[in-house]
């Protein structure tokens, strides 16, 4: 599936829709990039809506010098970086990153989130989580379902697309599993398929 | 013979002073029921004084005017402090919306140089306090910290009456009113001597707490008289735009059961 194709099938959800992309850990950096493209730069090359990409698996820095490569206007992508403290790799921030301590922060994410909301207003916002794996190595299986619970409940009651990053091949995982329960669909970037 | 209720009769509810910070507001069912005297407890740096400058900001900007009682810290400094905030408004201070009084400049006026308060300058303070919000006609006050009056008044009597007579007063005058109350970070611990909370018609606690070493900052309303309210444990954050609040997250765990 290519990121035109994927930004398109974005934006055809209505909005407050959460919707898991499930990548293939062997074609990883491919559908990565897709999926980038898609979310960062696709999907609102109509609407020109901003998102807010809650980077786990990667630092902000890593994840906006490949938007930079993928020409995103930086007035539409704002970041909340929960991995780069921990790394200790924190001394040159970004001017559009909100930095969280821990990925166990997990409150603190939802309130980042709250707070670009509000401070980039936008009829047709998209949060991007990245990813559902990463936060699954610092977090407990029952907090982390309560903080999808809640985190995908508010935005969709504010009408805003959330999309959940979760790299697996195997759908029966206890963790696909519990996404499955908490979001309206699953799109497989390699297939194309949605379930 | 009193006329039959109609089963679809809502209850009555109290005017409301929204305070305008959105989670709070919400987790009190529209705001802090209008002319109550209410503590904001928590330990040192919990975000007691940022969250009653918010108050006083939201109500201002609502066209209520605002008073800001300081005991420990000058005004010009909390100004200062105050103008990194991004919701914060310079002609809220020069318009007389907000107005900041030290009040150990009130102190020097008065001649109350005791070391310990008698009863008689406790009737003088709240006299002036009085005629301030009188004459200003304030709607909202805060003052920071009840605490650093207590450790001038002492005795626990004194202290009870002290704050009866302050609520009376400014409840009379339908203002509402915030406490801020210095604790040490013990569980349970609301105020310096134990009475304070007894006195007020509510408590929001700030504290903070630990999940695996980390510190999270928390806010839970413990008592509101006059409404229903959540008391359930939010997590807060302290940004640019204000104070912002999320269900604290329990991960299925159960305290205290």
């Amino acid at each position: 599936m290519g990121a035109a194709d994927l930004g398109e099938r974005l934006r055809s959800l209505s909005g407050g829709a959460a919707v898991a992309l499930r990548l293939d850990p062997r074609q990883y950096a491919d559908q990565y990039f897709t999926v980038l493209s898609a979310t960062l730069r696709d999907v609102g090359v109509e609407t020109g809506s901003h998102t807010i990409y809650v980077s786990v698996t990667n630092p902000a820095s890593l994840v906006w010098s490949l938007a930079e490569a993928l020409d995103v206007p930086r007035e539409r992508v704002s970041f909340v970086d929960a991995i780069s403290h921990i790394m200790m790799n924190y001394r040159h921030p970004l001017p559009n990153a909100s930095y969280v301590e821990s990925p166990r922060m997990l409150e603190d994410i939802m309130l980042r989130v709250e707070y670009l909301l509000r401070r980039n207003a936008s009829p047709h916002s998209t949060v991007v989580v990245d990813s559902v794996n990463s936060l699954a190595i610092h977090n407990p299986p029952d907090l982390l379902s309560e903080f999808f619970h809640i985190l995908l409940n508010n935005l969709k009651s504010r009408q805003v697309l959330a999309v959940v990053l979760d790299v697996s091949d195997d759908a029966a995982s206890p963790l696909d599993q519990m996404l499955s329960l908490i979001v309206d669909e699953t799109i497989d970037v390699g297939r194309g398929s949605r379930s | 013979m009193d006329a039959p209720v109609p089963e679809t009769a809502a209850p009555p509810t109290r005017d409301r002073c929204a305070t305008g910070i959105q989670g709070l507001d919400d987790i009190l069912g529209g705001g802090i029921p209008r002319g109550n005297m209410i503590l904001v407890s928590g330990s040192v740096g919990t975000g007691k004084t940022t969250l009653t400058l918010e108050f006083l900001v939201r109500g201002a900007e609502r066209g209520e005017k605002s008073l800001f009682l300081s005991v420990t810290e000058a005004s010009d400094k909390l100004i200062q402090n105050l103008s990194t905030f991004e919701f914060f408004r310079t002609d809220l201070v020069t318009s007389g919306s907000l107005v900041f009084v030290d009040v150990p400049v009130i102190y020097d006026r008065l001649g109350l140089d005791r070391e310990e308060m008698t009863a008689e300058d406790l009737d003088l303070l709240v006299l002036t306090i009085q005629g301030l919000v009188t004459e200003l006609g304030v709607k909202r006050v805060v003052l920071d910290s009840l605490t650093s009056v207590c450790y001038r008044i002492r005795k626990e009597e004194r202290i009870r009456d002290f704050m009866l007579k302050l609520s009376q007063t400014l409840s009379a005058l339908d203002c509402t009113t915030l406490l801020v109350s210095e604790v040490a970070q013990s569980p349970g611990r609301l105020s310096l001597y134990g009475v304070e909370e007894a006195i007020v018609d509510g408590v929001i606690l700030l504290g903070n707490t630990r999940r695996q070493g980390d510190i999270i900052r928390v806010l839970q309303v413990i008592k509101m008289r006059g409404t229903s309210h959540s008391r359930a444990q939010y997590v807060i954050e302290l940004t640019p735009i204000g104070m912002l609040m999320a269900p604290h997250l329990k991960g299925g765990h159960q305290e205290g059961g």
